[in-house]
């Protein structure tokens, strides 16, 4: 039987220690149902997420954080809608247990009352494609109210219009001082030209591991992660519905039941309402590029990483990433 | 399941569970031992955890809370944390 220590030597071993305790049990929260924005292919629309009853009660807000954290919850990942848009319930959280915020940037979240809060800026590529998706460049404005925030990443979702055009952006978001976590765009409203196709995805794959030697510092990644994510393998096998981590615990109903996030619920911002997974409800799993997803399959998938060094290490590496973006250890 | 169970046998059925459970290969009762880390060496989750935890409480008749699980880092680490449960209840 292999173990750890018969696997990695000194240094590897002291990497794998201080990611093995971490037992990071994640819930995600739509703060609101509103947003600044309305980028074509957001799931959010798409699934008719928006139209849930906002809890608009601070009250509420606070005995139902208050609950999450009793139900063993360690990692508030907030989205929306615009989370920005409601800084005091983001508050109720970020007092409350270590808390992540995605946004678009749009508006700075003040680090006078979020002086250490992990922020991630969502990034749907250039100038051109910003327009085209999302109205206008918000990518100017994120970029001006972030601009060397330690606790800030770009989180930027490639669109297969992007193949062969990523570096321009990564080098600007490294000019600015900022991190960047690469992931894919799944086209849930079918945008035209969105979609991906095995020859796209093969080569952002490579694209994507040059970014990764040409900007260490500042990419957030790793060539595992590259690679499960553009071909959906892990360890000879598919990512789709009966391998998802991601399901929200009281709706998964699978048989059998594969390795999963452990007490993971998506809520709804009326407090009532869970989410099928980490995404929309109406989107095709077998087309899910979802980066959270595919890097907590590998996370919650250990021990089939244990039957050779690099496969460990691989581990390790995925593991790194995610505890990175979500500030359980340093960058 | 007594609380007079042998100290060596407790621990053999508690590798036994473990194999079983989460479908170790390569590993027998015999060669399991009980003072390997089961985090630090053989790669268990906390979901391979509760899923062990739920078989021990069946078979042992013992409560086991998730604020324990730091204390069940080895068979014989169970083997203990039982025992006292057991003299305890
Ligand atoms: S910023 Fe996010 S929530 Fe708002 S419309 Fe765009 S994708 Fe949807
Ligand atoms: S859409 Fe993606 S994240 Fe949601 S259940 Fe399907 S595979 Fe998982």
């Amino acid at each position: 039987m292999k173990t750890v220590s018969s696997l990695l030597d000194a240094a590897w071993h002291e990497r794998y220690r201080k990611i093995s305790t971490l037992n990071i049990r994640s819930s995600i929260y739509d703060v609101t149902n509103r947003c600044n924005l309305r980028c074509k292919g957001c799931f959010f629309y798409s699934s008719n997420e928006h139209l849930v009853a906002e809890e608009m009660d601070p009250a509420k807000w606070k005995a139902f954080v208050r609950r999450e954290k009793e139900r063993g919850v360690n990692l508030a990942i907030l989205i929306g809608g615009e989370p920005t848009l409601e800084l005091d319930r983001v508050e109720i959280f970020y007092r409350t247990m270590p808390t992540y915020c995605a946004t678009n940037g749009q508006i700075k979240v003040p680090r006078d009352r979020f002086p250490d809060m992990m922020v991630g800026i969502s990034l749907w590529g250039n100038e051109e494609d910003e327009k085209k998706l999302r109205g206008k460049n918000t990518f100017a404005v994120s970029l001006n109210n972030y601009e060397g925030d330690p606790n800030a990443y770009y989180l930027y979702t490639i669109t297969p219009n992007q193949v062969g055009r990523i570096e321009p952006v990564i080098r600007k978001i490294a000019d600015g001082g900022l991190k960047v976590h690469m992931q894919l765009l799944t086209n849930d409203e079918e945008v035209e030209g969105f979609s991906w196709t095995d020859d796209k995805l093969a080569a952002i794959r490579v694209e994507m591991d040059a970014m990764l030697e040409s900007y260490p510092q500042a990419v957030i990644s790793c060539k595992y992660y590259h690679e499960v994510l553009t071909t959906g393998k892990m360890l000879g096998r598919s990512f789709g519905w009966s391998e998802c981590p991601s399901v929200t615990e009281s709706m998964d109903h699978r048989h059998p039941q594969p390795k999963r996030l452990i007490r993971f619920i998506r809520w709804a911002s009326d407090l009532k309402t869970t989410h099928r997974c980490c995404t929309s409800a109406t989107r095709d799993c077998s087309k899910c590029k979802d980066g959270a997803a595919h890097m907590s399959w590998v996370m919650v998938n250990k021990r089939g990483h244990l039957d050779s060094t690099r496969d460990l290490q691989n581990w390790i590496e995925v593991y790194e990433i995610f505890a990175k973006l979500y500030r359980f250890i340093p960058w | 399941m007594s609380s007079g169970m042998d100290a060596n046998a407790l621990m053999t059925r508690i590798a036994e569970i473990i194999i079983f459970e989460l479908k170790l290969e390569d590993i027998t009762p015999e060669t399991f031992s009980c003072d390997l880390d089961l985090v630090d060496e053989l790669g268990v989750d906390s979901m391979d955890l509760a899923t062990v935890v739920l078989v021990l409480q069946d078979e042992f008749g013992v409560m086991i809370d998730e604020d324990d699980y730091p204390q069940l880092g080895s068979i014989r680490k169970i083997a203990e944390y039982i025992q006292h449960k057991l003299e305890n209840t």
